[in-house]
């Protein structure tokens, strides 16, 4: 298969970053593991799997960095909706990472009948499509369809949000 | 035959009139979900967990069942249409599968993955009756020293054998035993890289987990490379077969189960193995060997057989063992423990009649499936033209949706994203995800059992090596450690033998 466009040529940089970010969490669990008391009557204590887990951890991330340095690239993976012939566009990952993280954060005040809607609409709208009042529509039909479903059907109540009362 | 019986009382649970609504309800959305491009049947599962919720254990598990078949043959459907397979095991079945949906065979294509999936699940699910429990018999007696290595070898496997590349699988792996160490430890009470985030204590939801790896990061990694041509789908009418359709497809069904369920029930990736031989063996064996590569009909069977097959097969380690050999599994495995059921060699004997009526229900659903499927495939066919953006919107929504009603915390949809960061990551980077979800799992079970060996001992590390099977599972893992570069070389061997096959063909053109 063709690697995209812009990373056709030589090392897969990035590949750098993903070692680096390896090495920061083996590191990490490692330093977390020694600041564990270990008990007493238990020969392995909580530290050994942390450690032994840290270590290889850190071992990959030096592997991943020389087989990175000696030309070795990913296979990205394919899939039904994947054309991988065109360079990524991070631009639309960015903001659909946007609309996630203002879901999340608004989802309490909001209540899940409109964080729930806004989501179903903004993602779309990312994504491409144009037919914002429709997807408004079926984002809020979504919404507060699995709302009811949610509160009648399993007897979880959602939160309401500023619906609390209309709901 | 004790077995007979117990699947018999299993079945006469699982055939009242709710439990069947369950059972159909489960098929129905499987499928339906399945259909839907980009969603396998992990993703099918994880994301229908929510659904479950307030349901006692048999009426879930019987959903299940509905679903994880369902998710499969919604799988293979979309393989046929579209050209390109959603998932590695269904790679074979979109080879022939839409040669002859394009030659104006759909029709026949889907009923052969139909009536196959059907065949290759009923005869795998009466295997796992008869397999499981004379496993689980044998392994209650395994000792913790034995069971830490087969844990060993389980991610020894996955993580080797499978994929191109070993050193992304271990990276994979052990992304993903880290995430399975942050929480409380059991045994002394303390955190460990929890960074006092107080929702973190409580170990990280599987669901969330999975989920995230899924749903997010697959809709996060095709917002990256976004295809912005529509692709082909085939129209369909309602799917049946010929005199001579059924003649060419009956061998492959039989010979693709008995590849499909062996592998199934050892860790070495699920289908994607059987699948490639079933393949290369009908192609081999076929009187229209020349049809092959341009909608050969055993093309069909088979595969799809095996694939089916393997999805039944993975039930005996699940069921026998408690220890999951696909991510579809792990999933399902971290469902049962939601229900407080701990799974293990016990599972068979604490839980019998669930787990009885689990098998029954495999057999109910795959039953249904059939009914159900073949009349309804035009509509499915028409799932595969939702827009994508609104596809992978409602995606993302039915996936924070999951996430959060598990707790109601929206810390839990936070962590979602995180995790969904981690699945685009492993996508880019071509790291596999079923070493990562196998280590989540496996990770904190093979450190209790280790401790529990020790604690045993008294320190004492050489009681690891203390049973003959932990031996000999060493010596396994050791031979497939070695071996592994020599299988590499046969398959780039393979690889070159079918490019050449394939270059003839183009030239014979």
């Amino acid at each position: 298969m063709a690697p995209p466009p812009d990373e056709t040529v030589g090392i897969d940089r990035a590949q750098y970053g993903l070692a680096a970010l390896l090495a920061v969490v083996g590191a990490w669990t490692v330093y977390d593991a020694s600041t564990l008391d270990v008990g007493f009557a238990d020969p392995v204590g909580p530290r050994v799997f942390p450690y032994v887990i840290g270590t290889g951890m850190i071992v990959l991330a030096v592997l991943l960095a020389v087989a990175t340095a000696r030309g070795s690239r990913p296979e990205p993976e394919a899939g039904e909706d994947v054309d991988l012939t065109v360079s990524a566009d991070w631009l639309t990952v960015t903001k659909l990472l946007g609309v996630l993280l203002f879901t999340v954060a608004t989802m309490n005040l909001l209540g899940w009948a409109v964080s729930g809607a806004l989501l179903f609409a903004g993602a779309a709208w990312v994504l491409g499509s144009r037919t914002v009042i429709r997807d408004v529509l079926v984002g809020a039909v979504l919404a507060v369809g699995s709302w009811y479903g949610f509160y009648v059907g399993l007897g979880i109540p959602l939160t309401p949000g500023i619906l609390d009362g209309i709901l | 035959m004790d077995n007979l019986d117990l699947l018999w009382g299993g079945l006469q649970t699982a055939v009242t009139p709710e439990h069947l609504l369950y059972a159909a309800i489960g098929v129905l959305l499987g499928t339906f979900v399945g259909v839907l491009p980009g969603i396998g049947p992990a993703m099918a599962v994880a994301l229908l967990i929510p659904v479950t919720f307030t349901l006692d254990p048999t009426s879930a598990f019987i959903m299940f069942a509905g679903i994880y078949y369902g998710g499969m043959y919604g799988g293979s459907t979309t393989s046929i249409l579209l050209n390109t397979p959603g998932e590695s095991a269904s790679v074979m079945t979109a080879i022939e599968g839409n040669k002859m949906a394009r030659k104006g065979r759909a029709a026949q294509a889907l009923a052969t993955a139909a009536i196959g999936s059907f065949v290759a699940g009923t005869v795998g699910t009466l295997l796992v009756a008869f397999f499981a429990p004379a496993l689980a018999d044998v392994a209650v007696e395994i000792g913790a020293p034995s069971y830490f290595a087969i844990m060993v070898l389980a991610l020894v496997m996955t993580t080797t054998v499978l994929g191109s590349s070993p050193l992304r699988g271990y990276v994979g792996l052990f992304l993903g035993l880290s995430v399975g160490l942050v929480g409380l430890d059991l045994n002394t009470g303390q955190q460990r890289l929890t960074m006092g985030v107080p929702q973190l204590i409580d170990r990280i939801d599987i669901v969330v987990v999975a989920v995230g790896i899924f749903a997010l990061g697959e809709a996060l990694w095709v917002a990256a490379h976004l295809r912005r041509s529509p692709m082909r789908v085939t129209p369909v009418g309602r799917p049946w077969m010929g005199r001579d359709d059924w003649r060419r497809s009956w061998k492959p069904w039989l010979r693709g189960t008995a590849f499909g369920f062996p592998f199934g029930a050892i860790p070495a990736g699920g289908a994607e193995i059987p699948t490639f031989l079933s393949y290369a063996t009908e192609r081999r064996l076929s009187r229209n060997s020349d049809e092959f590569g341009h909608g050969a009909i055993e093309g069909v069977a088979g595969p799809e057989a095996a694939n089916n097959a393997s999805a039944a097969g993975m039930f005996v380690p699940m069921l026998a063992l408690g220890l999951p050999v696909t991510a579809t599994a792990s999933v399902m495995l971290a469902a049962l423990q939601g229900y407080g059921i701990q799974p293990g060699p016990q599972l068979m004997s604490d839980q019998s009649d669930l787990v009885w009526t689990l098998l029954a229900s495999l057999l109910i659903g795959n039953a249904m499936l059939l009914v159900l499927n073949l009349p309804l495939a035009p509509l499915w066919a028409r799932l595969l033209r939702i827009p994508r953006p609104q596809l992978y919107a409602g995606i993302l929504f039915f996936a924070c949706l999951g996430a959060y009603a598990t707790n109601l915390d929206p810390f839990d949809v936070g962590l979602l994203v995180v995790f969904g960061l981690i699945g685009l990551m492993m996508r880019r980077f071509g790291i596999p995800v079923l070493p990562f979800i196998l280590g989540v799992i496996l990770g904190p079970l093979m450190e209790s059992k280790l401790r529990e060996a020790l604690a045993i001992s008294g320190g004492d590390f050489s009681v690891l090596l203390d049973e003959p099977l932990a031996i000999a599972t060493y010596a396994l893992i050791a031979v497939l450690v070695v071996a592994r570069p020599v299988f590499a070389v046969i398959n780039r061997k393979e690889h070159d033998e079918t490019d050449r096959s394939h270059d003839e063909e183009l030239v014979e053109r």
